[in-house]
């Protein structure tokens, strides 16, 4: 297969999102994702324009008061224009946000599904239904690129920001709709249901079911097949939506957005990462780098500078102030202050350097001073990212 | 909850270390098994993500799941759920495996999707019979993310709640009593002094009391900033840092002084942030929880060497 005359690449995020339906900001945990797609969210509502909707599956009640919401629920609201104005910002079109509920999404799918209401109600009162919709993460990272294709498929919004859930692997979720079609068109699957459907098990399979009956137990196992029936209703419609999520993802249109910090486990999870986009053929557009160390903190010049205050504090503190010993501990405190952030910084860049495989936009975001806790926040910080 | 008075951290005999992603989660569950063996402690470190972060913290290959001595008294295991049932399969349920048993796993893989659950059984079944069969003083599970680990830990209340009977109800029977037993079963959360990492270890506290049977045992929080300055220093750092004293300063270190003492500001606004946020989980936990607190390691790369400074640092705060 040919792939299509690539678009010329973006140089900058602004770029990137004005040529992009939906991006997803993935990454490993703890580096500020849901922020940061937030804060690209808004940013380019006040800077494009048009409808624009944030997607996330954090359910940080900051994330909220910052866009100034009592609450996010799985219904997308609009966030109001004196939110914009309280930051001094006037957006040129809306900002939507909406937040994944799993066990919600999952009903809503079964819903749509379900071929008649009775079959819909058994599901939704089948206890390894309720199981795998509430409790378990796996159906989270289904769930999560499931509501993603239907708010895509409804057109109603120029952009889609989303923020993945955190995995366990941070692919899980790539590989969701995969696995959940797999899962439905399996031959097992079948194989599983037959012997509660006729008294016919054949001899290959009987062992399986001797070992899987004296592990979980009959009702255990007439549960799952009951599970499984019902569900047979609806696997055409499964398997056909997964592929159609695949597809999306895949989709030029989308692009996804790396997010990390400098510090060493999130930067090799966040290579990984780049490495299966790539290898996936989905496109990287940018990579994300927050809480970066001031670039000052680097300099060879200053580190030799700091080392000699250390060194002569007693000596440089003298007249300075009214309070010569004080000023000297004051700077020998500076000094080695500096020389150990300067280790921190220095760790930074080369692991900065040994990102591969440089998507075509590479944004380094300096440390805050204070945490982002409102639109004013988020918008200094989209301000940073976007050009 | 129980009210019995808490064991010591290192007295306990199976110790889940939970956090979210990029706290220091590994590093804290490889500390802590370090200081144990240096309290002379035979401990066993699983990890379950299998990156081989636990064992590059000793600077020891990658263990699979046969435990393998990484450092004296310290072994490391990797957890694989197929490894996990054939042994599971082999000696908790005696039935014997023979030959491939790819099959079966794969059938076995099919039913732990369906039923949630069971999946995570096999791996903290794996923890729990390790601690019963007494091979380790201590295993420390580098556990997963905050996120999942109240998933994994209430798993066997919920497979007790699905399954009625058969062999593997009669098997959560006795995990369930092993991760009840505050004596044996201890969770410890690290997190850092962050807005985020807060707000999420107070959640999972939250979260680990009212839907699993462990108990929690200790918050560790992670990359703590010294204090630089008292508040007679931060009055004469404020006179430093005007433009005429700056420039004399200059002038007599030989070069600009600027980054440097901008590096301190940056350093005391950091830490004043930050202890901010240190407050709010004090004062969001329930009384008598210990914090311990490790100070930010300003060092090149993580090794053996920072594993023995955060066990010393442990050691120290739990009064060791």
């Amino acid at each position: 297969m040919t792939s299509p005359t690539p678009a010329p690449a973006a140089k900058t995020v602004r770029q990137l999102l004005a040529a992009k339906d939906i991006v997803i900001a993935c990454g490993p945990g703890g580096v500020g994702k849901t922020t940061t797609a937030a804060a690209l969210a808004a940013t380019s509502v006040v800077e494009q324009g048009g409808r624009v909707l944030v997607l996330t599956v954090d359910p940080a009640r900051r994330l909220a008061d910052a866009l100034g919401l009592k609450g996010i629920g799985n219904d997308e609201v609009r966030i109001p224009d004196e939110v914009f104005a309280a930051a001094e910002a006037r957006p040129r079109g809306e900002l939507w946000a909406a937040m994944l509920d799993t066990k919600q999404s999952w009903d809503d799918l079964i819903r749509r599904h379900a071929p008649d209401a009775e079959t819909r109600e058994q599901i939704l009162a089948n206890p390894l239904y309720q199981n795998i919709s509430g409790r378990f993460v796996q159906s989270h990272d289904y769930i999560a690129m499931e509501r993603l294709y239907e708010i895509h498929s409804e057109g109603k919004y120029d952009l889609i920001v989303v923020d993945t859930p955190p995995t366990r692997n941070a692919l899980d979720f790539l590989d969701a709709p995969q696995r959940m079609a797999d899962f439905f068109s399996s031959r097992l699957l079948r194989w599983l249901i037959v012997p509660y459907r006729s008294r016919l098990v054949n001899m290959a399979s009987r062992p399986f079911y001797q070992v899987a009956d004296r592990i979980l137990g009959t009702q255990f196992l007439a549960d799952i097949s009951e599970f499984f029936i019902l569900f047979q209703s609806m696997y055409a419609g499964f398997v056909e939506r997964a592929d159609a999520v695949t597809r999306l993802l895949s989709d030029r249109r989308t692009t996804f957005m790396v997010v990390s910090t400098l510090e060493a486990t999130p930067v090799r999870e966040a290579e990984f990462f780049s490495a299966q986009l790539t290898a996936r053929k989905l496109h990287l557009g940018a990579v994300v780098l927050n809480k970066v160390l001031p670039e000052y903190l680097r300099d060879v010049k200053t580190d030799k500078l700091a080392e000699s205050i250390a060194a002569r504090a007693v000596e440089l503190g003298d007249g300075l102030t009214d309070d010569p010993v004080v000023a000297s501990r004051v700077l020998g405190e500076v000094a080695d202050s500096f020389l150990n952030f300067s280790i921190v910084a220095r760790r930074e860049a080369e692991q900065q350097a040994e990102l591969k495989g440089a998507p075509d936009v590479l944004v380094t975001v300096p440390f805050f001073d204070a945490d982002i806790y409102d639109m004013a926040g988020l918008l200094r910080l989209g301000a940073l990212v976007w050009e | 909850m129980s009210t019995a008075p808490a064991p010591d951290l290192l007295d306990l005999r199976l110790l889940f270390v939970t956090g979210k992603g990029g706290v220091g989660k590994t590093t804290v569950a490889a500390g802590l098994a370090q200081l144990a063996a240096e309290h002379g402690k035979r401990v066993l470190v699983c990890e379950v993500d299998a990156k081989g972060d636990v064992t590059s913290l000793f600077e020891a290959p990658p263990t699979d799941f046969t435990p393998r001595e990484i450092a004296p008294g310290v072994w490391s295991m990797s957890m694989d759920t197929e490894a996990s049932l054939r042994e599971y399969l082999k000696l908790q349920l005696r039935i014997p495996v023979v030959g491939r048993i790819g099959p079966l796993a794969k059938a076995f893989d099919f039913v732990a999707t369906a039923a949630p659950g069971v999946r995570e059984i096999l791996t903290v079944g794996k923890f729990c019979w390790e601690v019963k069969e007494r091979h380790y003083d201590l295993v420390v599970v580098d556990a997963p993310a905050s996120g999942h680990i109240v998933g994994q830990l209430a798993a066997p209340q919920a497979i007790n709640d699905l399954v009625k009977v058969g062999l593997i109800r009669n098997q959560t029977d006795w995990m369930l009593e092993i991760l009840s037993d505050p004596r044996q079963t201890g969770l410890v959360a690290v997190c850092t002094p962050e807005e985020m990492p807060v707000s999420e270890t107070l959640e999972l506290e939250k979260r680990v009391r009212e839907e699993t049977t462990v108990r929690m045992s200790a918050v560790v929080v992670n990359r703590v900033l010294p204090e630089l300055f008292g508040q007679r220093e931060e009055e004469i750092f404020e006179e430093l840092r005007a433009p005429e004293t700056e420039d004399v300063l200059s002038e007599r270190a030989g070069g600009s002084v600027a980054p440097v003492l901008e590096a301190a500001r940056l350093a005391v606004t950091m830490r004043r942030t930050r202890s901010a946020h240190l407050q709010r989980l004090q004062a969001g936990l329930p009384e008598g929880m210990p914090v311990l607190l490790l100070p930010y390691l300003f060092v090149r790369s993580f090794g053996v060497r920072t594993t023995r400074q955060v066990a010393h640092a442990l050691g120290e705060e739990l009064g060791l």
